[in-house]
């Protein structure tokens, strides 16, 4: 059995894991192919690596030992270009083929950049997405620096956060009248962006650049933004042509089943360039989250091996630090609306039909795995002390039946 | 694999494995020193229902969600225990908005800490199980 | 407001650089002495309602705690005793009678501590019991003393029935209500584990504790809770309780709060109601009438188990023995002044009464005297203290010893003679259940059963010194014993010789 694995993030670890925690056989080689020449790193640290909490040694997501321990080869540096189906073969960017009984497809997703008018006349600009990119920030930004971030989502404002001390000024513009839509709602939203702007960072929303000029931004609104740095960070796009090519069907992301497998004979899928049922809101979406990833590419590789597993409580969920700011947020935001708010700590719940589907918690994030406990496993909340539990999450207020589906509490 | 398990109908809500548990990951050798006038952050917790009082650790599930989702890769098994790797937490909290015992919580330096049933600083059994004044906490293999 | 006479008796010394508000004081004490000011984060302490049991003392994990007599003395006065002062505000205030719980406090003699043992030397070898068979095992019962034949001339060798004892020791008796659920699953089963027996009390048998049946003693009081023939059929012995050395004289009164649903259904009496033992038995004015009661238990009882009669050692103690060992009992159990209560009256439980050494001393002669040892065995309590007690005890002319007391200081008992407020901080004397869970039985009856062998492994020690292999071989020896500071008409009682004659 020879197993492939494009792509070198969490969903190749997982699958790598995945596939021996089934198959221990290492005569039955992994090959990895990676287009980044790194051994695999936590990408969401690059972020955390600006503001010099961590270094490339640390941000190893897995042991030097890893891919030697598993049995696997690592193509580092390579791109895949066409994945032959009928002959189970990979081409890579080198003209080397590359057979597979079985192959994942973890390729993530890759910048997304507008064509903004002017765009080539900016001397440095920056996408953040990989330790590269982040390198090359790190080395161009001075203390003198003014930096303009386009794009208020979560790589934006990581970023920002990763550069805040490290320059001089930070301007964040969107598209979106809101900072993070993706995560946040209307009002926490403009709290979280309260607190950024009290602590200097500058924003320019429901705006966009009509032209870049070298080191000016002409905004629609009329205001020009100076900046010495660009970075863009307006969206992302799923990694999908390669598998499309090969017949996968392919929507926003690459569409599986519940064992990640793609419908392609031996091709099984995992990470940000898939889609996955959101239990939470009853939909298939891109959930480009690092744990996701990683549970996705577990599920495939136990399946690859032979084993069954399935990935069916996928609820999307975040917790992200910002500039002293906790942020944590789960589930979907739909139903009633329950809010808890105290000196330290603001609770948003969203309740429907009787469960959780969601909240957003700003500060304190302690213990919130037991509200996304109580979304993942659709507790129903006339079996739980909610309104206590809104208040201090504790797993008494659960009631013994529900403990109990905890493994062995008591 | 020995295990902490909780004895509920003995657990008296005294606190005292909380503050135990403090000292014995203080690196102190005096309670005193480790914890007059400061912020006890234990690994273990004593959660309180009405009447009800059990304490509270981390499981070291056999399939352990937070190790699934740390994005920095500083959470792992080791002989069954599920650590965390210091150097490598960079204090995201993501292990704490998954793990659905509420066993994960942040030190004092921002890098996330959970019971590891005192491997680092004690030969045998965890600080707040020898020191349960009435057998609410043990340590044991169960299947 | 009137004033307040009663003044904190305890005086609350915390250790500022040691306390690190835990708070642990304060969630373990039931008499919410301790609390805590947010305000101004400090640790307070309601001294009035101390009680120095001194769980907070000992839970207290890093020792800021000590907990000491009131400093504050009314003037001195050698007649009029700080005691007696307070005990007088306390009834100006009531108009109650005293209540007190535990032994007697009182400095009265205590007569173990005036009598030493002998070792051999020279002329007789002692015994070394690591290396050497040593006999710690006694039967309790009726023995006989003829030799009877059958018709073919061979012996009769059937016994009346016997208690088998691994060591001279049982508990003796508290009742489920007086004591916790959780004590006597502690009792019962390092009875079981030890070889011995404890004791039900008046307090009837809990269904729980059926299963412990073979080392259960069932008590029969003259309230007569919980006695039913399956009660009996449980038992291995039945014991008559005539008098408990405590209160000698008066009945027992259990107040309805400590009738809880449990407790109720185990004594047959409705939730809540007093549980009121009269003074006597209403059916026993005499030997004749006692005489009546304990053939009835063996009759009912099919003569299978050995009857016990606990009589209370008051001042003509020889000859009610002596009248109790004819009435058919096999067993005469002899409690002492000090022994033990839930609750007891103050003034009966330290001015009724004589002390066990004493007490034994002569029953154990009258019995000699009058050639009915063998009808009877003799177990004594009252204030067993510790292994040279029991010895002396056996040297004095008991077969075996109650204890009570010490039992529950190894649940944790200290002594506090609170029992009688029903809020033991050490889940021992108290039927509320977040107090009663405070005494895990695993642990509590692993404690007591690490006591009895502590002192079979001392009492060995002590009769191998004295070159004896047996308990049976020490019984009724004084010559083992000595006096010391005792005058002739103790020593005579004691019918032991003074230190160096």
């Amino acid at each position: 059995m020879k197993y492939v694995i494009i792509g070198n993030g969490a969903a190749a670890v997982g699958t790598v894991e995945g596939i021996r925690s089934i198959d221990t056989n290492k005569e039955n080689t992994i090959t990895i192919i990676s287009s980044e020449k790194h051994h695999t790193y936590a990408r969401p640290l690059i972020s955390y690596y600006l503001q010099g909490k961590t270094d490339p040694e640390r941000m190893k997501y897995r042991p030097d030992d890893f891919y030697e321990k598993n049995g696997c080869t690592l193509v580092a540096g390579r791109t895949v270009n066409k994945i032959y189906a009928s002959s189970k073969t990979v081409l890579l960017d080198d003209g080397t083929e590359i057979g597979y009984d079985r192959l994942c497809y973890c390729t993530g997703s890759r910048p997304f950049v507008p064509p903004f008018a002017g765009l080539d006349t900016v001397d440095k600009k920056f996408p953040f997405m990989t330790l590269d990119d982040a390198e090359a920030l790190a080395g161009s930004v001075t203390k003198d620096s003014d930096v303009f971030i386009m794009g208020a989502g979560l790589i934006g404002l990581k970023c920002a956060e990763g550069l805040y001390g490290r320059a001089k000024s930070i301007t964040v513009a969107d598209l979106s009248p809101l900072i993070l839509s993706s995560i946040l709602e209307e009002n926490t939203s403009r709290m979280v962006r309260a607190h950024l702007e009290n602590k200097g960072i500058r924003f320019l929303l429901g705006d966009t650049v009509e032209a870049f000029n070298g080191n000016t931004a002409k905004m629609k609104s009329g205001i020009e933004v100076k900046y010495d740095i660009l970075v863009l960070a307006v969206g992302v796009r799923p990694n999908t042509a390669v598998i499309a090519e090969c017949g996968a069907k392919v929507n926003r992301g690459v569409q599986t089943d519940n064992k990640m497998f793609t419908g392609v004979d031996g091709i099984y899928a995992a990470g940000d360039c898939t889609e996955t049922f959101d239990i939470s809101c009853g939909q298939s979406r891109i959930l480009a989250l690092m744990p996701n990833a990683y549970m996705q590419g577990e599920c495939a590789g136990v399946n690859m091996a032979g084993g069954s597993k399935d990935f069916e409580n996928a609820v999307p969920m975040n917790a992200i630090g910002l500039i002293g700011l906790e942020i944590s947020t789960a589930g979907s935001y739909c139903g009633t609306v329950c809010e808890k708010k105290d000196d330290d700590c603001y609770r948003r719940f969203y309740c429907e039909n009787g469960l959780l589907k969601g909240y957003i918690i700003l500060g304190d994030p302690c213990r919130t795995g037991i509200y996304t406990f109580l979304i993942r496993n659709r507790i129903p909340l006339d079996s739980v002390d909610f309104e206590s539990l809104m208040a201090d999450p504790c797993l008494s207020a659960l009631g013994d039946d529900n403990c109990k589906c905890l493994e062995s509490v008591v | 694999m020995k295990r902490i398990f909780i004895n509920k109908q003995w657990c008296l809500g005294c606190h005292l494995c909380e503050f135990n548990c403090a000292f014995a990951n203080s690196g102190k050798t005096s309670m005193v020193t480790a914890l007059k006038d400061k912020q006890v952050r234990p690994r273990v917790r004593v959660e309180e229902h009405g009447k009800d009082t059990f304490a509270f650790s981390c499981r070291h599930c056999k399939d352990p969600i937070c190790i699934k989702s740390c994005i920095s890769g500083a959470l792992h098994k080791d002989n069954g225990i599920v650590r965390i790797d210091y150097d490598k937490c960079v204090g995201c909290c993501t292990c704490i908005t998954v793990c659905p015992y509420g066993a994960i919580a942040r030190g004092d330096d921002g890098v996330m800490r959970k019971c590891e049933l005192c491997v680092d600083n004690m030969d045998g059994t965890p600080y707040c199980v020898s020191n349960c004044p009435n057998g609410a906490i043990v340590f044991e293999e169960r299947d | 407001m009137p004033i307040n006479y009663n003044l904190p008796v305890f005086e609350v010394i915390r250790d500022p650089s040691r306390c690190i508000k835990c708070r642990v004081c304060e969630r373990q004490c039931a008499n919410e002495v301790h609390s805590y000011d947010e305000e101004n984060k400090i640790m307070l302490s309601d001294e009035a309602k101390c009680v120095d049991c001194q769980r907070c003392v000992t839970l207290c994990p890093t020792h800021a705690l000590k907990i000491r007599e009131n400093e504050n003395r009314f003037r001195r006065n050698a007649n009029w005793h700080e005691a007696t002062i307070r005990e007088i505000y306390k009834q100006a205030d009531t108009a109650a009678v005293l209540l007190s719980s535990m032994g007697n406090p009182e400095p009265l003699p205590v007569y173990w501590d005036k009598i030493l043992l002998n070792a051999s030397q020279v002329t007789n070898p002692s015994i070394d019991p690591l290396r050497e068979p040593m006999e710690t095992k006694v039967f309790l019962g009726k023995k006989s003393t003829e030799i009877k034949r059958d018709s073919n001339g061979r012996l009769i060798t059937d016994m009346d029935p016997q208690l088998e004892l691994a060591l001279p020791v049982m508990f003796s008796a508290m009742s489920y209500g007086s004591i916790s659920y959780n004590a006597h699953e502690c009792l019962a089963r390092a009875a079981a584990e030890l070889g011995t027996f404890y004791n039900t009390g008046e307090g009837g048998l809990h269904s729980d504790f059926y299963k412990y049946g073979p080392n259960t003693i069932v008590q029969v009081a003259s309230g007569r809770f919980g006695v039913y023939k399956a009660y009996l059929e449980a038992g291995a012995a039945v014991e008559i309780k005539m008098g408990q050395g405590a209160k000698p004289g008066i009945g027992g009164h259990l107040p309805g709060a400590k009738i809880t649903d449990a407790v109720s259904r185990t004594r047959m009496i409705p939730q809540g109601t007093d549980a009121i033992s009269p003074a006597p038995h209403h059916d026993i004015y005499s030997i004749e009438d006692l005489r009546q009661l304990v053939c009835s238990l063996k009759e009912a009882t099919g003569y299978k188990k050995p009857v016990i009669v606990k009589v209370a050692a008051v001042h003509n103690i020889a000859a009610i023995a002596s009248g109790v060992a004819r009435s058919g009992a096999d067993i005469i159990a002899i409690d002492g002044f000090r022994g033990g209560t839930g609750a007891a009256p103050t003034r009966t439980r330290d001015n009724v009464g004589i002390p066990i050494e004493l007490a034994l001393a002569s029953v154990d002669a009258r019995l000699r005297d009058e050639g009915i040892r063998n009808n009877v065995s003799l177990v004594v309590g009252g204030s067993i203290r510790s292994s040279s007690d029991i010895v002396k005890a056996i040297a004095l002319g008991a077969d075996a010893c109650y204890i009570a007391t010490s039992a529950l200081m190894a649940l944790g008992c200290h002594l506090c003679r609170n029992c009688q407020s029903g809020r033991c901080n050490w889940g021992i004397a108290t039927q509320e259940p977040d107090l009663v869970k405070r005494l895990n039985p695993d642990i509590g009856y692993r404690r007591l059963v690490n006591l009895m062998t502590a002192w079979d492994h001392e009492i060995k020690e002590l009769m191998g010194g004295m070159g004896i292999n047996s308990v049976e071989a020490l019984k009724g020896n004084r010559l083992m014993l000595r006096g010391v500071g005792l005058n002739e008409k103790e020593l005579s009682v004691l019918g032991i010789k003074h230190a160096g004659d």
